[in-house]
């Protein structure tokens, strides 16, 4: 292999170890200052919070509204007639509970918000780096990152987790809609039963630890391409790229962690 | 032995040198030996790119020289950037172009270090920013947003940001440029009066440090002047029309036309 090649990869290997070093020491950061100061300035830092959760929670209802009856339409079409042509209805659940409980709800819910509230963390941020805005807050004493990270952070793992469970149930809704649409002799009481019987308490942990897990991360990827080096403003669009892009990287992996979670449980 | 007639120094610089925000390696001013004492009035003049700003951010404690030491309010300047420090309360900076908090109005700016750092209620925060804003004349923009607000004025609504801790030192970056006739006017006066002790402060005189590219702007027998120039930091002593001259770095700077005559 020519050196250049070699080079040009040792130098790709090393910048992405330098990333994932600055990413853990940032989410440590903010780990640390969301622990220890819950009790300061509340009065500044709650409504913040409670803005982020706003807008990576309920603000994207309406969009989730509709991609959940298209996840439960195309995921339970597919599903049934595939089901009834080898006469396995009574998988229908455990099937929902797999595909739209374990996987697609968890993961398009967290690439939804990424895209959606990812993007604009960054360009905010990135905005505010690139004008100085940190800096004003560091003059008056005021800590960027219990500022400006730890409502993100907050909002995001809360609206995540939230919008997820909104989406499972709304899927699960229109999937029986469809299912008794396409003549599946499927009671919704049977339907109910079947899901019921292929979820088990350890669905409802790892549900909750995941999207939350996939807020945190989101937010910590997003914030700290935004916030954690200096910037000028014609940098801030190539920057909201690569971490939109880590960003579904990250989401990827957690993805294939809870896989191997599920299966060693 | 320091004389202990002289006020405490609220700023030193040993040996300090200082480097670009932007660019962290490179060294836009080496070696600076600088000490401000309490109750002086300090212009620090330069040309554009001389190292103004970055000398302030060094002095403010938000940046560290990357050689030499320092002191902020008795406090050495490593510690002093820490964002929990109690001596940041106890100095107020205004960046060039205000760098006010585009999503909250100019009174929820003003606001922002008080709700933030103290324990006052909602009420008391909002009468004391009313009483600030009314003493600047900031009132009929309380309520809109800094981009609609001309940029003279949000410079002084910046400057009520920094003011609404009472600070005991105030760092000024560029505080005249770009600024209109009245408005410079206005804060010539105002900045006096701040560093003689203004009754909307308590009355309380302040340290102040203000950087300018236009030394005429400034002259006034109990200023402490210096000058940036070719990465070196020159302290000239108060105002002095025939020694300034003989300095090439202030020659020059007294040399550029004044936007406004004093």
């Amino acid at each position: 292999m020519p050196k250049s090649y070699t080079d040009r990869l040792g130098r790709k290997i090393f910048l992405a170890l330098m990333t994932v070093q600055g990413l853990g020491a940032f989410a440590l950061i903010t780990l640390a200052v969301i622990l220890k100061k819950t009790q300061v300035a509340r009065r500044v830092v709650q409504p913040r919070v409670r803005q982020e959760i706003s807008r990576s929670g309920s603000a994207m209802m309406p969009l989730f509204f509709f991609v959940a009856l298209a996840l439960g339409f195309v995921v339970v079409g597919q599903t049934v007639s595939a089901l009834a042509r080898v006469g396995q209805m009574d998988y229908l659940g455990s099937t929902m509970v797999i595909v739209i409980v374990r996987e697609l709800g968890p993961l398009l819910t967290a690439m939804l918000v990424l895209a959606r509230v990812g993007t604009a963390n960054v360009i905010e941020l990135g905005t505010a780096r690139a004008l100085g805005e940190v800096e004003a807050l560091e003059a008056l004493g005021i800590d960027p990152v219990h500022y400006l990270i730890v409502p993100r952070v907050i909002g995001m793992s809360l609206g995540i987790f939230s919008l997820t469970v909104y989406l499972i149930l709304m899927s699960l809704a229109s999937g029986w809609v469809f299912a008794f649409l396409q003549g599946a002799s499927l009671t919704p009481g049977d339907y109910l039963k079947q899901i019921a019987e292929a979820l088990n308490s350890l669905d409802f942990v790892l549900l909750a630890l995941k999207t939350v897990m996939f807020g945190f991360f989101i937010a910590i990827v997003t914030c700290y391409h935004g916030l954690a080096q200096p910037l000028r403003l014609e940098d801030v669009s190539q920057v909201a790229v690569r971490a939109v892009t880590q960003g579904v990287m990250v989401c990827v992996l957690i993805d294939a962690l809870f896989i191997v979670l599920y299966v060693l449980t | 032995m320091s004389d202990i007639s002289q006020p405490l120094p609220v700023i030193e610089l040993y040996g300090a040198d200082i480097v670009a925000l932007r660019e962290t390696t490179l060294r836009v001013l080496e070696n600076v030996d600088w000490t401000v004492r309490a109750g002086e009035f300090w212009v620090v003049a330069g040309l554009s790119h001389s190292g103004k700003s970055d000398l302030l951010l060094h002095a403010a404690g938000l940046m560290v020289p990357v050689k030499g030491s320092g002191c902020v309010l008795g406090c050495d300047l490593r510690e002093f950037g820490r964002s929990e420090s109690a001596g940041r309360l106890r100095l107020g900076m205004v960046f060039a172009d205000g760098k006010l908090f585009n999503q909250l109005t100019i009174a929820e700016n003003v606001a922002l270090p008080l709700r933030y750092h103290t324990n006052q209620t909602d009420e008391e925060c909002a009468e004391a920013v009313a009483r600030l804003l009314d003493g600047m004349e900031l009132s009929p923009f309380a309520n809109l947003t800094p981009a609609n607000v001309p940029a003279d004025w949000r410079l002084r609504a910046a400057l009520a940001r920094a003011l609404v801790l009472r600070p005991e030192l105030l760092l000024l970056d560029h505080p005249l440029g770009g600024v209109s006739t009245r408005h410079r006017d206005w804060l010539r006066n105002f900045l006096d009066q701040l560093w003689r002790g203004h009754a909307l402060l308590g009355g309380q005189p302040m340290t102040i440090v203000a950087t300018t590219e236009e030394l005429r702007d400034w002259r006034h027998p109990q200023r402490q002047f210096a000058v940036l120039s070719e990465g070196r930091f020159m302290p000239l002593g108060a105002w002095d029309a025939e020694k300034f001259a003989q300095n090439p770095a202030a020659k020059e700077l007294l040399s550029a036309p004044a936007e406004t005559s004093y």
